[in-house]
């Protein structure tokens, strides 16, 4: 009755964090906020391809993607973190629905 | 030092990349470092004076790279006896003229790094054998010259920095046309100085004489010869100082150079046909036009641009002649020229950096107030004049002395230039350095240090070229002769080459 | 032919020749560069005294290279000193050398000599001047010059001097440039010598040329002589080439030696110090014109139109200079035009032929117009720089010394015996004489002139009544040493210098004429064998020197009346045909009004018509492209504006108008973006799996 954990039990921890990173995305008003969303989806994504790799025909690319992905997502955090702080700068504040400044 | 002729040339590259690594704010590092990115060339050109084989017409310090095999473009730099001399006064008359930039104050960065490329662009004129190159390096002396015209000079600037560059860009184009059909005319193509002049006995007279007025119009613009002359005045009356100096000294050679270079030895026949009308009368009206406007002439700068048309007549002339005399005198005129006249320019920006005006009756008696000065002026004075015992005499006499065994009625009206330079300079001198004191500028300043610095150099040099030419003219004489040869015994080919 | 022309020249050289020019160079040198500072610490007499030690020193050489010569044989008497080589190109041959020959070495004890006296002299005069730096620099410099001239040993060298004399005499005119008239005369006399200077080369050419189609192109004067011969049949223009280039050299000629046409600036040139003008335009410079022709005999023998040219031109310069003598009032301009007259006698002798009397009237007027223009300085010095006669007179009470010798100097020019004019002047008549009586006429009339206008100067500044105001009378005063031994000296000369060439009429060996024999040789002796000729005709001989020297008296006859006893009123004569003459005379003839309006206008105003066809025209052309082809890039840009733009923009507002629409999507806000994405990822995502 105890099923050994398997590769779905992975897939639904993965899409779990993926559904609270895209929520705290989509409803952070806080720029930092929406990072820190960015960051748990990239996690998200880091899950499913270690389980995948871990039960595919032993290949070592999934492993070699999530640690891309984790360099990709250290630099997108400086480089996300830089640009908000000089937003914070002019703009005197990091909700992102008051900066607006981009549209037509 | 094989590769001298690669150093002179981008040294001041270098030295343009250097600078603009340099602070904007500090002048005197822009400007000593600008300074001693010229230098080297100055050493060189000694060295070259020293080293060179004054025995052999053929080229000396020749370096010979693959550039762009494709299209059988080479790096091919080299001088002989016709270049040496214009790599020498570039040589001499960069650091100068760096020198008297010391004053400007606007953008003194951007200036000092357009002079150095404009320098590097000069050198690589004059030593560059492949077609392709010397293009490239006459364009690239175009870019710099076209801002520091049209930057720093005067109030008209832009309106003479766009003649200026459109002008010599109309040259440009048709030198081009002429270029690329003197490629395709060999097989294979080739851009080599060296092999179109061995091929040239293969060109037909009708393609020789399209080629030589495409070339002989681009060059012409340069010397500049009337009727393309009307840049100059404008360039030079907006230019800065040093601008002057290097456009009357280095860049008005280079048509002749260009045409003693290209047109003489790669169109031999087409020069035959062409020189009499083309070279030696347009020459002599030079000499005589450019005389009479400059003695019309109010404004200082003005006098000696139209005295610049009429001493490149002299060059004209004398090359046309195609007799040792000549020839040589033509060579020696156009070194002559560059000192001399770099002198009047540099004299005429001492009074306006005081008195900041040229109008030649707005002075009067400044050899009371400034007699150092006056003295240095008088020499430069008496050299334009062609005063025996300076410079520029022996390069006239030897012309005339040619061109009268050329044609004695066009010697004759370009003798009494001899007059009528006498006539304008001396009056120009009577009124802005003689008479009562202008008592506005009865205080002014005489020459201070830095100006004395350029100046001595060249009057020295005038001087010493009077009594012994041979200074020069041992250089350039072994060159001149072979060249003189080859025009002269140019003949059409017998029969064109047919494959099987 | 090659017999007589073709000899071997035997020469000798010695290094010591040139530091006969070299010297008075280094003088120049030193007090061009640091003449301003030795004055200022150690005083003018330091300046003054390095500037007379450099052309004694040069003296003093000329004079060993003289005792030198004259040791050798007559057919070896050339020195020849080669320094380097100057323009060697081609078949053109030019050296930096000198060449010392009898011709030479009277030339060069003229100038070394007399130029000497003049740099005391000058000491003296320019006991005041602030700038004596730079007057002993150019005086220096100008014996540089005019020592290269009459020494260098081929036609180049000689142009260096000449021009080089041209410059310091244009530097030492205009000495005081702060007055504009002084400055306008140092550049007429260049200009105008620019003028002689352009036939001159011209000449030089030519000959050069027409040598070398012989194969033989030189410019060095023992090799022209040598080989001038082989150029006595081309043709040129009409005529011989030898013609041809002997007029464009005479033209030279008359522009260095102010004759007709070229004599005008000459007068004007009195603006400069009076030192200068004795040396400069008296004793040497102005007769560079005499020595060239001398010194180019062998050729001028050969074309003898241009002698009858040459000697037209002379007689005709010697009779209207004269005149315009006789009614100038200003001391100096009567010596300058004297000098023209003077030199015009000197033409008369060389273009007739006779070298040696051209020459030897050249060292005799050396002397005695070099004296009288000294003395006429040492007037002027001492009335403060008062130079109208009219308001001198009596001066013979306070200046004896001066006065003396200004009367020696005087009889001398005006042809009295036994003083040296009578000699020189007389010499050239004959020789005229036997050429063309017209000429002699002309030449006697002249003369007779010269006595009258130069007593007339005598009684008018000397004699009488002194007609100044009382406080120069007061100052009058006899002038120091350094001015009067030099007059001294000079006035001795006149006295004696004459001996050095007494004609074989009046028992005497002309050993002057023997002396310059050897330059002379090549010549084939147009009026040279006259001498020798001249015992067949001794009465005649004797009849117009008697004659001459009558009417030298009669003239000063006339001016004791007019001007000393006042017996016969001046005015009176100068209304003769109401006074038109006169005042033709008092103005020069306007020549020089005429050639301000034809040359110096003429020119300036096809000067003024160039430049403005250069601005307008030529230029004009230029900027009209320049405007055609904005005209029609402006023309084709409406056109471009119009019709092909009109359809690209009517695409363009179609995209513009959807855009417009669309547009609105973009909010600017992130949270609207990222909705959509989501929205649209899953959508597409749904549609995948369907």
């Amino acid at each position: 009755m105890f099923e050994s954990v398997g590769l779905h039990h992975y897939l639904v921890v993965g899409l779990i964090l993926f559904c609270f990173g895209l929520f705290c995305v989509l409803t952070r008003r806080n720029a930092i906020g929406v990072l820190m969303g960015v960051e748990l989806i990239l996690n998200a994504a880091n899950i499913n391809f270690i389980a995948f790799s871990r039960y595919s025909a032993g290949s070592y690319d999934g492993h070699v993607f999530s640690i891309f992905v984790i360099m990709l997502a250290a630099a997108e955090a400086a480089i996300g973190l830089a640009i908000v702080l000089s937003i914070y700068r002019r703009a005197k504040s990091i909700d992102v629905n008051e900066l607006q400044g981009l549209h037509w | 030092m094989e590769n001298i002729l690669t150093y002179m040339t981008f040294i001041p590259l270098l030295g343009m990349f250097a600078v603009l690594a340099l602070p904007r704010d500090n002048y005197n590092l822009i400007r000593w470092t600008a300074l001693g990115f010229t230098i080297p060339g100055l050493i060189m050109a000694i060295w070259l004076y020293a080293n060179f084989d004054r025995t052999t017409a053929g080229m000396q310090f020749m370096v010979r790279y693959e550039w762009i095999p494709r299209y059988n473009i080479q790096y091919i730099m080299g001088i002989d006896g016709l270049s040496v001399t214009m790599v020498l006064l570039t040589g001499l008359l960069c650091p100068i003229c760096l020198l008297a930039s010391f004053n400007i104050e606007k953008a003194v960065k951007g200036y000092f790094a357009l002079f150095l490329l404009l320098n590097a662009g000069m050198m690589g004129v004059f030593c560059s054998l492949d077609f392709f190159l010397f293009y490239i390096f006459w364009e690239v002396m175009l870019l710099p010259m076209y801002f520091l015209i049209g930057i720093w000079g005067g109030p008209r600037r832009e309106y003479a920095a766009i003649k200026f560059f459109l002008y010599t860009l109309l040259g440009s184009v048709l030198m081009l046309i002429a270029m690329l059909a003197l490629y395709f005319h060999n097989d294979p193509h080739t851009f080599d100085m060296l092999v179109l002049m061995e091929q040239s006995g293969t060109y037909s007279r009708v393609f020789q004489t399209w080629a030589w007025i495409g070339l002989f119009i681009g060059f012409a613009i340069k010397i500049p010869a009337f009727p393309f002359h009307t840049w100059l005045p404008d360039a030079h009356v907006e230019a800065p100082t040093a601008i002057s100096v290097i456009l009357a000294g280095v860049l008005l050679k280079m048509g002749t150079y260009g045409i003693l270079r290209l047109c003489y030895p790669v169109l031999p026949l087409a020069t035959q046909d062409m020189a009499f009308w083309a070279l030696a009368v347009l020459g002599t009206w030079n000499i005589v036009y450019g005389a009479l406007c400059a003695m019309a002439q109010t404004d200082m700068k003005k006098l000696v641009a139209y005295s610049s048309i009429s001493h490149m007549g002299y060059v004209m002339l004398g090359m046309a002649t195609l007799t040792p005399q000549g020839i040589n005198g033509a060579i020696l005129q156009m070194f002559n020229h560059g000192t001399v006249t770099a002198m009047l320019f540099l004299l005429v920006g001492v009074v306006y950096d005081r008195a900041h005006h040229r109008d030649i009756n707005g002075f009067g008696g400044l050899a009371s107030v400034m007699p150092t000065y006056t003295g240095i002026m008088a020499i430069a004075f008496f050299a334009a004049m062609g005063l025996p015992g300076l410079s520029a005499f022996i390069s006239e006499v030897l012309v005339l002395i040619g061109a009268w065994q050329y044609s004695k009625p066009l010697t004759i009206i370009a003798a009494t230039a001899v007059i009528l330079t006498a006539g304008y300079m001396l009056w120009m001198l009577q009124r802005v350095w003689l008479g009562p004191v202008n008592e506005k500028y009865a205080d002014m300043e005489d020459v201070t240090t830095r100006e004395l610095v350029t100046l001595i150099p060249l009057a020295i040099i005038v001087m010493i070229l009077g009594v012994y030419p041979h200074a020069v003219l041992d250089l350039i004489n072994p060159t001149l002769l072979a060249l003189n040869e080859t025009v002269l015994n140019a003949t059409p080919a017998v029969a064109q080459l047919v494959a099987p | 032919m090659t017999a007589a022309h073709g000899h071997e020249i035997v020469t000798h050289t010695s290094n010591l020749l040139r530091w006969i020019p070299l010297l008075p160079l280094i003088g120049a040198a030193i007090n061009f560069l640091v003449g301003s500072r030795i004055q200022r610490k150690m005083g003018r007499g330091a300046v003054a005294g390095l500037a007379t030690a450099m052309p004694a020193m040069s003296f003093v050489l000329v004079v060993m290279s003289f005792l030198q010569l004259k040791g050798y044989p007559t057919d070896e008497r050339i020195i020849i000193d080669h320094v380097w080589k100057w323009i060697h190109i081609g078949t053109l041959n030019a050296d930096i050398a000198f060449q010392f020959d009898p011709l030479s070495a009277v030339m060069c004890l003229v100038i070394t000599g007399i130029g000497s006296l003049i740099h005391v002299y000058s000491h003296g005069y320019m006991d005041d001047e602030p700038a004596a730096w730079r007057f002993f620099a150019l005086l220096n410099l100008f014996m540089f010059a005019m020592l290269c001239l009459v020494l260098g040993d081929n036609l180049l060298m000689m142009f260096l001097g000449w021009e080089g004399v041209g410059l310091c005499s244009w530097g030492l005119i205009g000495f005081w440039f702060s007055e504009m008239a002084n400055a306008r005369a140092g550049n007429k006399a260049f200009i105008v010598n620019r003028v002689g200077d352009f036939g001159f080369t011209l000449g030089v050419f030519l000959l050069f040329w027409t040598l070398d189609s012989h194969g033989a192109g030189t410019v060095v004067f023992r090799e022209l002589a040598n080989s001038v011969h082989l150029i006595a049949n081309d043709q040129l223009w009409g005529t011989t080439v030898a013609t041809v280039v002997t007029l464009f050299l005479f033209v030279g000629a008359t522009g260095k030696s102010a004759q007709i046409p070229l004599y005008v600036w000459l007068p004007d040139a009195m603006a400069g110090p009076t030192p200068v003008s004795a040396l400069i335009h008296a004793a040497t410079m102005v007769t560079a014109g005499v020595y060239m022709i001398a010194r180019m005999n062998f050729l001028f023998d050969m074309a003898p139109f241009t002698g009858q040219v040459i000697t037209t031109i002379g007689a005709l310069t010697a009779f209207f200079a004269a005149t315009i003598g006789l009614a100038q009032n200003d001391i100096k301009k009567v010596l300058a035009y004297s000098t023209v007259s003077q030199l015009g006698y000197m033409f008369i002798g060389v273009g007739v032929g006779a070298y040696a009397a051209g020459v030897f009237h050249l060292v005799t007027h050396a002397f005695f117009k070099a004296c009288l223009f000294l003395g006429s300085g040492s007037i002027i010095h001492a009335m403060h720089h008062e130079q109208d006669m009219r308001n001198m007179g009596g001066l013979k009470n306070y200046m004896p010394r001066t006065y003396w010798t200004f009367l020696i100097a005087t009889i001398a020019i005006a042809g009295i015996p036994p003083l040296a004019g009578f000699f020189s002047k007389d010499e050239i008549l004959w020789k005229a004489f036997n050429y063309n009586p017209a000429i002699w006429a002309v030449g006697f009339a002249a003369a007779g002139m010269t006595a009258f206008y130069m007593f007339r100067l005598v009684f008018m500044t000397f004699f009488g009544e002194c007609r100044a105001d009382h406080h120069t009378v007061e100052h009058l005063h006899e002038s120091s040493g350094f001015m009067t031994w030099p007059l001294v000296i000079l006035a001795v000369g006149s006295v004696f210098a004459g001996f050095l060439g007494v004609p074989a009429a009046l028992g005497g060996s002309n050993m002057f004429e023997q002396w310059l024999e050897p330059v002379m040789a090549h010549s084939a002796h147009g009026g040279g064998h006259d001498v020798h000729g001249g015992h067949h005709n001794l009465t005649l001989e004797y009849g117009l020197m008697a004659g001459s020297v009558l009417f030298a008296m009669c003239g000063i006859f006339l001016a004791h009346l007019m001007y000393n006893r006042k017996s016969i009123n001046p005015d009176g004569i100068a209304q003769i045909a109401g006074g038109r003459l006169h005042t033709l005379i008092y103005n020069k003839y306007y020549i020089d009004e005429i050639y301000q309006v034809v040359w110096v206008d003429g020119s300036l105003g096809l000067a003024k018509m160039l430049s403005w066809f250069d601005k307008n025209v030529v230029d004009g052309i230029v900027n009209g492209a320049a405007s055609v082809t904005k005209l029609v890039s402006f023309i084709n840009g409406r056109i471009d504006l119009h019709v092909v733009d009109g359809l690209v923009n009517k695409t363009a507002s179609l995209v513009h108008g959807v855009g417009g629409a669309v547009r609105r999507i973009q909010t600017g806000s992130i949270n609207a973006y990222l909705y959509v994405i989501v929205i649209v990822v899953t959508a597409v995502l749904f549609a995948r799996t369907w």
